[in-house]
């Protein structure tokens, strides 16, 4: 059992020392420079900083970013909870790799997937050739985008649900099916309720990373004026034009779109681990 | 029933089932297992067997000549400079964070924890953007760095600074969990028969965690050498100077030398390819997994 603490004196060694270098590390590398950045666009004449955050072609973008991430989450969620059921309730030939590469998104180098996906969906590339006489251009459009913005968010969705998946009760499912439910009623009413919490809160943090996704984005975007620039592509233009002001005011809204993102992913977990213990 | 079943477990009782073999099962099962598999061939085997194919497409020679550019070997010195300086340290503040949240109670842990993660929830080009408001040209330490002709943007400290920004919680998140759930006992009991504390972590807690740190570290390096967004705002994409591997990337792809720009991806992809095989053996050997 772990040392309530409260009770006997703990005697590990070392709390404040850890705790000092801790706090003064995250200070310095973390609470430090995202304070600068708050200050820097809190210091601006605020119709300047309206004037930046409510240009049409940031308005364009955040259109852009929120629909992208949005449409990529939801296909998330939809795949990735097939990928998961497939990995936990099914055996077939290749199980284990499969398992092992749904984390390569987290591995790979964003510069990486962005020009591989660029390749592949180009008109001339291995799946683009197919789908360019069907009309449908990936590359250079917000589809591209789209399917950049998948990538990334796919192993939230799988590593969040699946092992929901694996606590589903399943003597609990046979009850109902001996008790006559049917295959459908089972999933909709016992195994749905059940990942719900788990199932959102992937498709939070995968659209949570997809709005800020910057790497993968860019090669496939092309970066059309005010039609494929994301929000943070407008934040570089900002600074190349040594406009600080300008990129502190477009980041502080990217920092705001993270924080109420955490918000929602904690107010999920909560209510998560309520659902879990009341099912207990 | 209690906790979560191995998938062995699962796939026994499920092939019990009564109607577990009719047709309507195996066709659902085999339909379910193509979708996923088609929907991961698309999006993750094809970008990744795409890097190597156009990394040898004009055969070995150019292959192996991309890397004999001054650049190129440039930004793979500058890339390996920048782990060496931001793994280690991430690494001590990884252990140093987990130590104090895993074996202490205190008011605000949760607010820590909390703060720890937050790198990961922010933007990359964010990342970057708030290390050139501290110290780029205008910023709040800018006039005083150029008095004393200290360059931190647009050169390797901004670089390293950047890159531990985005890696800052890697070892710390995998190191919580897992002394969390492996406990005080053990060390308590080296304290009470007379061990330091410096004794205690080597002999007794390191010996339990080095798998999860092991994965820990490699994450974090993984995520070091690749960093793109971050990197891209504070470096100043100065060829063979400020250029990191990622970046390098970026500029050969820009000039359309497509071979130069996947054989670098194909180093940092075979760089993830052993990252994953690595988290492959950690969970094999601990059956401890990361959620």
């Amino acid at each position: 059992m772990r040392n309530a603490g409260q009770r006997e004196p703990n005697v590990i060694p070392g709390f404040g020392i850890t705790l000092g270098f801790t706090t003064f590390f995250l200070s310095a590398i973390v609470l430090l420079p995202l304070s600068a950045l708050v200050l820097k666009a809190g210091g601006m004449d605020w119709s300047r900083f309206v004037d930046v955050i409510a240009s049409p072609r940031a308005i364009a973008s955040y259109r852009l970013s929120f629909g992208a991430s949005l449409v990529a989450a939801c296909v998330n969620m939809v795949f990735g909870f097939a990928l998961a059921w497939t990995l936990v309730r099914y055996e077939f030939p290749g199980r284990k790799l499969v398992d092992a590469i749904i984390d390569m998104p987290f591995a790979l180098p964003t510069a990486v997937s962005g020009i591989a996906l660029t390749t592949i969906f180009a008109a001339n590339g291995w799946i683009g050739q197919y789908l360019e006489p069907l009309g449908i251009q990936v590359a250079y459009t917000p589809i591209g985008i789209t399917v950049a913005l998948t990538l990334i968010g796919m192993p939230f969705v799988v590593r969040t649900v699946q092992p929901a998946l694996q606590e589903v009760q399943r003597d609990l499912e046979d009850a109902a099916e001996t008790l006559g439910a049917g295959r459908f009623y089972v999933f909709r009413r016992i195994i749905v309720p059940t990942v719900l919490p788990a199932l959102l809160t992937g498709f939070t943090l995968a659209f949570a990373r997809a709005v800020g996704e910057y790497g993968s984005v860019i090669f496939i975007a092309g970066n059309k004026y005010g039609y494929t620039e994301i929000t943070p592509l407008l934040i570089i233009f900002k600074l190349e034009e040594f406009d600080y002001a300008g990129a502190a005011a477009l980041g502080c809204v990217m920092l705001a779109i993270s924080f109420v993102m955490l918000l929602a992913i904690n107010l999920l977990q909560v209510w998560g681990r309520k659902r879990m213990m009341v099912s207990r | 029933m209690a906790g979560p079943s191995s998938h062995a477990d699962i796939a026994a009782e499920l092939a019990t089932r009564p109607g577990a073999a009719s047709l309507r099962a195996t066709l659902v099962r085999w339909l379910l297992i193509a979708i996923s598999l088609t929907f991961l061939g698309a999006l993750l085997a094809a970008p990744l067997a795409a890097v190597f194919a156009m990394a040898i497409e004009q055969g070995w020679a150019a292959y192996f000549s991309s890397f004999a550019d001054p650049d190129t070997r440039a930004s793979i010195r500058l890339t390996l400079t920048t782990a060496l300086v931001v793994v280690p340290l991430n690494t001590v503040f990884g252990i140093t964070a987990a130590w104090c949240i895993a074996k202490f109670e205190f008011r605000g842990k949760s607010m820590l924890i909390t703060l720890i993660d937050l790198p990961l929830a922010v933007s990359p080009v964010v990342s970057g953007l708030i290390y050139v408001l501290l110290f780029g040209a205008n910023g709040w330490f800018g006039a005083w760095l150029q008095e004393h002709d200290i360059s931190i943007v647009y050169a390797l400290p901004g670089i390293v600074l950047a890159t531990m920004f985005v890696t800052f919680p890697y070892v710390a998140r995998e190191l919580i969990p897992l002394m969390q759930q492996l406990g005080n006992d053990e060390e308590e009991a080296a304290i009470t028969l007379g061990a330091g504390g410096w004794f205690t972590f080597f002999r007794v807690t390191l010996p339990r965690i080095r798998w999860g740190l092991l994965y820990g570290v490699i994450l974090c390096n993984a995520r070091a050498m690749g960093e793109f967004g971050a990197v891209s705002v504070v470096s100043g994409n100065i060829r063979g100077m400020t250029n990191t591997m990622p970046l390098q990337i970026e500029a050969l792809y820009n000039e359309y030398n497509m071979v130069g720009a996947f054989a670098v991806a194909s180093v940092l992809s075979l760089l993830a390819v052993i990252t994953l095989i690595i988290k492959t053996l950690v969970e094999g050997r601990t059956g401890y997994r990361r959620r």
